[in-house]
């Protein structure tokens, strides 16, 4: 385990939040800006898929590639990885809604909903 | 329980809780699918490359897939399992929603979106409202 091959999947994260950045800085969707409403929109999700995904990897639905990952491991099993994963995929959840309502004018947040 | 029985069970969830339950109704909102559709198409991107190079692999036994690693067919899509869909539906329906329930609260819902573009944009607007008023006797 050596080399670029073990970043194959934090990769994907770095090249998540790189092009979601544009957002934040050119679009102005200020979600990186809120941390408070951000942290407790993630957390949840956090807890929730990495609950998943540890019931999935005791069931046997997947496996991950030592060889493509870093090798840190959570909880003998999960790959820091997929707890990354968990926290940059929401944050680009919240940031394209964002980008969508302020470029078609649709508030997020209605007055009465 | 398997995969798929886990992941239809999770998009139902996430419908009761946007309806129902917090009554965000995001799922009845043109702003979720337009999102959404940019999301999916990333999903693709991304979950391809996770599954195609099997950074991630499935077990035949509880998936749909049969176990080999195929671009389209086989109950999969751009590589990766149609299990993921859902999955992934799930995750970001729940993300949205509570995005909106805090910010329903005040929590951090200011400051509001704004940025160059915007910026850029009203300026336009405003030079054209200027040159309507200019353009009149």
């Amino acid at each position: 385990m050596s080399g670029l091959l073990q970043y194959a999947y934090l990769g994907v994260l770095a090249f998540i939040l790189v092009t979601t950045l544009p957002l934040e800085l050119y679009l102005g969707v200020r979600v990186w800006r809120r941390p408070r409403r951000l942290a407790l929109t993630v957390l949840p999700v956090v807890v929730v898929f990495t609950v998943w995904d540890l019931y999935a990897i005791s069931r046997d639905h997947w496996f991950f590639d030592p060889e493509q990952t870093t090798g840190v491991l959570l909880f003998g099993v999960l790959p820091l990885e997929e707890l990354l994963f968990f926290i940059v995929v929401p944050i680009a959840g919240v940031m394209t809604l964002e980008a969508v309502s302020v470029v078609r004018r649709w508030p997020a947040v209605q007055e009465t909903t | 329980m398997t995969y798929p029985q886990l992941a239809v069970l999770g998009v139902v969830v996430v419908v009761l809780l946007d309806l129902v339950v917090l009554r965000v109704g995001l799922l009845r909102r043109a702003l979720f699918w337009t999102a959404y559709a940019i999301m999916a198409f990333f999903q693709l991107l991304t979950n391809g490359w996770l599954t195609g190079r099997e950074i991630v692999t499935y077990n035949p036994e509880t998936t749909l897939t049969s176990g080999q690693v195929v671009l389209l067919g086989d109950w999969r899509i751009a590589y990766a399992p149609v299990e993921d869909i859902m999955f992934g539906f799930a995750m970001i329906v729940l993300t949205v929603d509570l995005w909106v329930v805090w910010g329903r609260r005040g929590i951090d819902l200011e400051p509001y979106a704004d940025g160059p573009w915007q910026r850029r944009r009203d300026a336009r607007a405003a030079q054209a409202a200027q040159r309507a008023r200019n353009a009149r006797p």
